[in-house]
């Protein structure tokens, strides 16, 4: 095993390093590690790798709605060098441009839109998808067979949704836990394929972008509020056990702690997922810093192992995401029977 | 596009896609594997009930059976110390009856003896009274057909009256 792991290793440098080579003709320093910004940000391209000056990219629509005018679709190829394949202002399409950071912008300045499929929709379609068949198809085993014993698809999922279900929704929730289930079970699924399919080289970071956290973190926010029992909103208003000129200062920091929960719940699924590439990453960009075998076999090494390390990130951060969702919609909904005795 | 601004085309997309994937999972697939989840566990749940059950009422049965055999023996106990009982009882109350009717037996026999014995000595006497009286006849025909033993006989009786 450590024998193929190292000549896998040696294989991979000696593949990178062709590529420091070129990377190295086309530009300094800044150069080398500008890859690692660019994979983790959301792009309008999905770039897979470039040989020399042949970039291998799969262009994607480019959507803006404006009020002048409407709904309007493009190709990312409109807006960019054909033989550089870089995007600038230069490179305008039909009043819009999309700038060297990949921001959409428009010529004349107006207020637009945008809901392009960049590279991280496409990413989360995949993942959509994927998910969405496994359940169902996981599902199509109840329906043709009954309450037997699980096969197939049936058989990978069944263990998770019991875990979901005992583990997280049950102990968290508490006796209403059942309404809350399939809404976590989803994210547990969302979550944990998205960190994983994002593992696979040249796809995308899609559950390291802050808008994909932000929405999953805005649902747990909503579901959480929405169920706020009498009990939930007392803790928040009129926190029980507290003299009532403490509570000029505890109700603003228990409302400014309904937004901190979904706040780290974002954060922290954010940050684990792209620090986790960004760390691949880096080490994959000391080849190209230091244009050496030896740190290309030591590098390749170190990035075996972290990718051991994220396939257990992607799982713990999925079980967390979920877990606190729980917690928080278990803080909602629980009976405050100990809150007079606080 | 910038690492912790969020694009609204991609809140967009997130937004309206995992709640679509939410929907259809919900309605295609939890609903359907948590029913048949909860179907299956209740099913498990009652089968080891009733086991649980069945195996009670086995230990109910075999305890019963065991009250029963106790019985059983007990009164097989009694029933074997009873006719001992009566077996001694009868054959004391036999020997009873055999040593009474021994006693009146042999009670009978010394009577019928002594009648018999009666009966006998009478016969005995008679014949010894017979034969007497032959005798004497007998010796009386013989020693009185001559006058010198008339006259000794005589003499004697006389002689015995003188003694007299």
């Amino acid at each position: 095993m450590t024998r193929k792991i190292l000549v896998l290793s040696l294989l991979i440098s000696a593949f990178l390093l062709g590529f420091a080579g070129n990377t190295q003709a086309a530009g300094g320093e800044e150069d080398k590690t500008s890859f690692i910004m660019h994979h983790v940000k959301d792009s309008h391209e999905w770039h897979f790798a470039t040989f020399g000056h042949t970039h291998v990219t799969l262009p994607l629509p480019v959507i803006v709605y404006s009020g002048d005018r409407g709904l309007e679709f493009f190709s990312s190829s409109d807006f960019q060098n054909h033989e550089t394949h870089l995007f600038g202002e230069e490179y305008a399409h039909e009043g819009y441009f999309i700038d060297e950071h990949d921001h959409l912008g428009r010529v004349d300045g107006a207020s637009f839109i945008e809901f392009s499929i960049t590279k991280n929709v496409v990413m989360l379609f995949i993942v959509l998808i994927f998910v969405g068949w496994f359940a169902l198809s996981a599902a199509g085993h109840y329906k043709k067979h009954g309450a037997v014993a699980p096969k197939g698809a049936a058989a990978i999922i069944e263990p998770i949704v019991i875990f979901v279900r005992d583990e997280i929704a049950q102990k968290s929730i508490g006796p209403q836990y059942k309404r809350f289930v399939p809404y976590l079970i989803t994210l547990f699924l969302f979550v944990w394929f998205g960190n994983l399919l994002g593992l696979i080289p040249g796809a995308a970071n899609m559950t390291g972008n802050i808008a994909v956290t932000m929405v999953l973190a805005v649902l747990t926010f909503i579901i959480t509020n929405v169920n706020g029992n009498k009990g939930y909103w007392k803790h928040v208003f009129m926190t029980p056990g507290v003299p009532p000129a403490m509570l000029l200062i505890i109700v603003p920091v228990e409302i400014i702690g309904l937004f901190t929960k979904p706040f780290a719940l974002m954060v922290r699924l954010f940050v684990a997922i792209t620090a986790g590439h960004i760390v691949i990453l880096g080490f994959i960009a000391l080849a190209f810093i230091f244009e050496s075998y030896t740190i290309g076999i030591a590098s390749t090494l170190m990035v075996t192992f972290i990718n051991l390390i994220e396939l257990l990130v992607a799982t713990i951060q999925a079980y967390v995401f979920t877990l606190f969702s729980a917690m928080y919609i278990g803080s909602a909904v629980a009976e405050h029977a100990h809150d007079d005795h606080h | 596009m910038d690492l912790i601004t969020p694009g609204t085309g991609l809140i967009f997309w997130q937004l309206f896609g995992f709640l679509g994937l939410l929907f259809i999972l919900i309605k295609f697939a939890w609903k359907p594997m948590l029913e048949a989840l909860e179907e299956r566990e209740s099913s498990i749940e009652n089968a080891l009930k009733s086991a649980e059950t069945a195996r009670n009422e086995m230990a109910n049965l075999k305890a019963e059976n065991e009250k029963l055999l106790a019985e059983a023996r007990l009164e097989r106990d009694i029933i074997l110390k009873k006719a001992q009982d009566a077996s001694v009882k009868m054959i004391e109350e036999a020997k009873e009856d055999a040593s009474k009717v021994g006693a009146q037996m042999i009670a009978n026999a010394k009577a019928v003896i002594e009648t018999e014995k009666k009966a006998a000595l009478a016969d005995v006497k008679t014949q010894v009274a017979t034969l007497s009286l032959e005798i004497t006849e007998k010796l009386l025909r013989k020693n009185l057909s001559d006058d010198k033993a008339q006259k000794e006989l005589v003499d004697g009786f006389v002689n015995e009256l003188k003694l007299n």
